[in-house]
């Protein structure tokens, strides 16, 4: 597979998805001495469209890396990105992609990409507990890195009534909790 | 059941929460038909201290470096590298040129000590205790180097926002250089221990195999995918620090066998053959490194406030002893913590991989080939084994899983 420039990566996710790509952005950096280029591309898409993209990365890259996925509570909204990696194993040529959609609160359901990419498992279970989206198809369902015990319904980087209640908190001993 | 009809019966065995191969607690629920492991779930969360909840709600950036600092207490080095990176990039701070390079050095260090550490533990797994005790004082004296140019053996403390914190001297390039002198002279006899001697060879061989598919499809990373024969290594893949100019190269074990097997064996020569780069390594960076300023910016304050007014997002990528270390990091203007922090360590990837890996084998090569891994090591605790039908419970120690290893190694030694 050839190797496309960032700027080409984002010319073919336009060509793939069009208009459901809504923002494109691609960030560089001169390195050290050799001023070799740290390039990076962040690209936002809509949920519509998320499935296409991930079958895109899987076409520009056979086997994708996907790092994590990154979750934040954006008001409304939640936010995924997924941080891909393509063309590693090559010297120098490596991409970083951030593949980011917003999830609506009032409906958070987000496709699995276990099918294509069967590592994405740890993070995908991962997103279900810690930010309360649900991954539609997952094969394994259980919780991650929460207990049991914990109670349902609580996700711990939500902001909102549906984040950590204060009395979860364990506040050290002569120590005062942080307001707000 | 008619007579002489032999019944099936498997029986699970849970590994941990605390055992011998790991670091953090980890369990590992073990389906087992006699000796054969026939199924493996890996269930985390034991040590899930809400790290990143504190660096989102309770920390300022810089404090938060510190805490990152003690996410691992190996990689203390790669983790606040990989944070200061996803800041550097968020706000467009650029790092001096000669912090860079003592970056790199600083990060090859703890490579090789790392890498001598999972050796030794790697030994005591099969039971070759005299090599354990070997491996570990060899390593002593990359730690005696670490003490002598950050003050600290662990937590270093060195890193910083824009640069570094102490710079290393000229008077200190002797010292360094002795230390890297002693290790070369040593490396083909470590290499004699490890690679040639009959009982490692006979517990490492064709265990534990993951394939190169595999390994890029559950996500594989550092020594245990080049072991695979994924040539993934992001010293070599990105640029990023001094690394875009050394022309670093991912070590895989075809470059000593011609071959890659992806066994315990292979992960063995994968991480001998990267102590000896990071000594190449260092050695460069001696020689490259420009003279000159190590911070960007020296004042702690102006620099919070800087941090305040950002409003951005960056990634940090650094490659560990393990694998590739990853933290994403939001700002948002005005708020004092940091907005998002997403930390990703190797063992997290390189656990999904675990299934594959003892699967297929042997109860008594469940440690060596677990901690193949490297998946940070400590001591056993105990393993319970329930007969399902029954609901029998017997236990397993620490001891008797060791001792089952070890015997193993007795036996094919006879």
């Amino acid at each position: 597979m050839a190797i496309l420039s960032p700027q080409a990566v984002v010319d073919s996710f336009k060509t793939i998805i069009g208009d459901s790509l809504i923002d494109s952005r691609i960030y560089e950096q001169p390195v050290a001495v050799k001023k070799n280029i740290f390039r990076t591309i962040w690209l936002t898409v809509k949920r519509e469209a998320f499935r296409k993209a991930i079958e895109h990365i899987c076409k520009l890259q056979q086997y994708p890396h996907l790092a994590v996925i990154s979750m934040a509570d954006r008001g409304d909204n939640i936010e995924l990105i997924y941080h891909f990696t393509i063309y590693f194993a090559q010297q120098l040529q490596e991409l970083s992609l951030g593949l980011r959609v917003l999830v609506p609160k009032s409906d958070p359901r987000i496709p699995t990409i276990t099918d294509l990419i069967p590592g994405a498992i740890f993070t995908e279970r991962e997103a279900q507990e810690m930010i309360g989206v649900e991954v539609v198809g997952i094969p394994d369902n259980r919780r991650l890195f929460l207990p049991d015990d914990f109670p349902k319904g609580v996700c711990p980087w939500r902001t909102d009534e549906k984040g950590l209640k204060p009395d979860m908190l364990r506040v050290l001993p002569g120590r005062q909790p942080k307001s707000g | 059941m008619a007579i002489g009809e032999i019944k099936k019966t498997s029986y699970s065995i849970p590994v941990g929460p605390i055992h011998p191969a790991l670091k953090e607690p980890v369990r590992l629920d073990l389906t087992i038909d006699g000796e054969k492991v026939i199924d493996v779930d890996v269930v985390l969360g034991h040590i899930h201290r809400g790290i990143e909840w504190l660096g989102m709600n309770r920390n300022n950036p810089i404090q938060t470096l510190y805490l990152a600092e003690r996410i691992c207490g190996i990689c203390n080095i790669c983790h606040p590298y990989a944070f200061v990176m996803a800041v550097e990039h968020a706000t467009e701070i650029v790092p001096p040129l000669r912090a860079e390079y003592i970056r790199a050095i600083i990060c090859e260090l703890e490579r090789i000590h790392s890498h001598m550490l999972w050796a030794g533990v790697a030994a005591h797994e099969i039971g070759f205790d005299t090599v354990f005790y070997i491996a570990w004082r060899v390593r002593e004296n990359v730690m005696d180097l670490i003490e002598y140019i950050t003050g600290n053996r662990i937590t270093k403390g060195i890193f910083t926002i824009g640069g570094m914190r102490r710079d290393i001297t000229e008077e200190q390039y002797p010292t360094i250089r002795k230390c890297l002198d002693y290790y070369k002279g040593i490396y083909d006899q470590l290499g004699k221990i490890f690679l040639n001697d009959r009982t490692i060879i006979m517990r490492t061989k064709n265990v534990g195999i993951l394939s190169k598919e595999d390994a890029l499809k559950l996500l594989t990373v550092g020594p245990t995918g080049r072991a695979s024969g994924v040539a993934k290594d992001v010293r070599q893949d990105q640029p990023y620090g001094s690394y875009a100019d050394l022309g670093i190269k991912a070590q895989t074990p075809d470059l000593l066998t011609g071959t890659v097997v992806g066994d315990v064996y292979d992960r063995i020569i994968v991480r001998l053959l990267e102590i000896k780069q990071s000594i190449g390594i260092i050695e460069q960076c001696l020689e490259k490194m420009p003279s000159g300023p190590i911070l960007a910016e020296p004042k702690v304050a102006r620099m919070l406030n800087t941090l305040k007014k950002t409003e951005g997002e960056g990634i940090g990528r650094a490659e560990a002893p393990r694998g590739e270390v990853f933290h994403y990091v939001r700002l948002e203007s005005g708020r004092d913590t940091l907005a998002t922090w997403k930390v990703r360590a190797p063992t997290y990837a390189n656990l999904m991989a675990i299934p594959k890996i003892l699967i297929g084998g042997q109860i008594a090569d469940v440690p060596i080939a677990f901690a193949s891994v490297d998946p940070c090591l400590s001591c056993t605790n105990r393993v319970v084994l329930i007969e399902r039908k029954t609901n029998r419970k017997s236990y397993l120690t620490d001891k008797d899983l060791h001792e089952l290893s070890v015997g193993k190694t007795r036996k094919l030694k006879c």
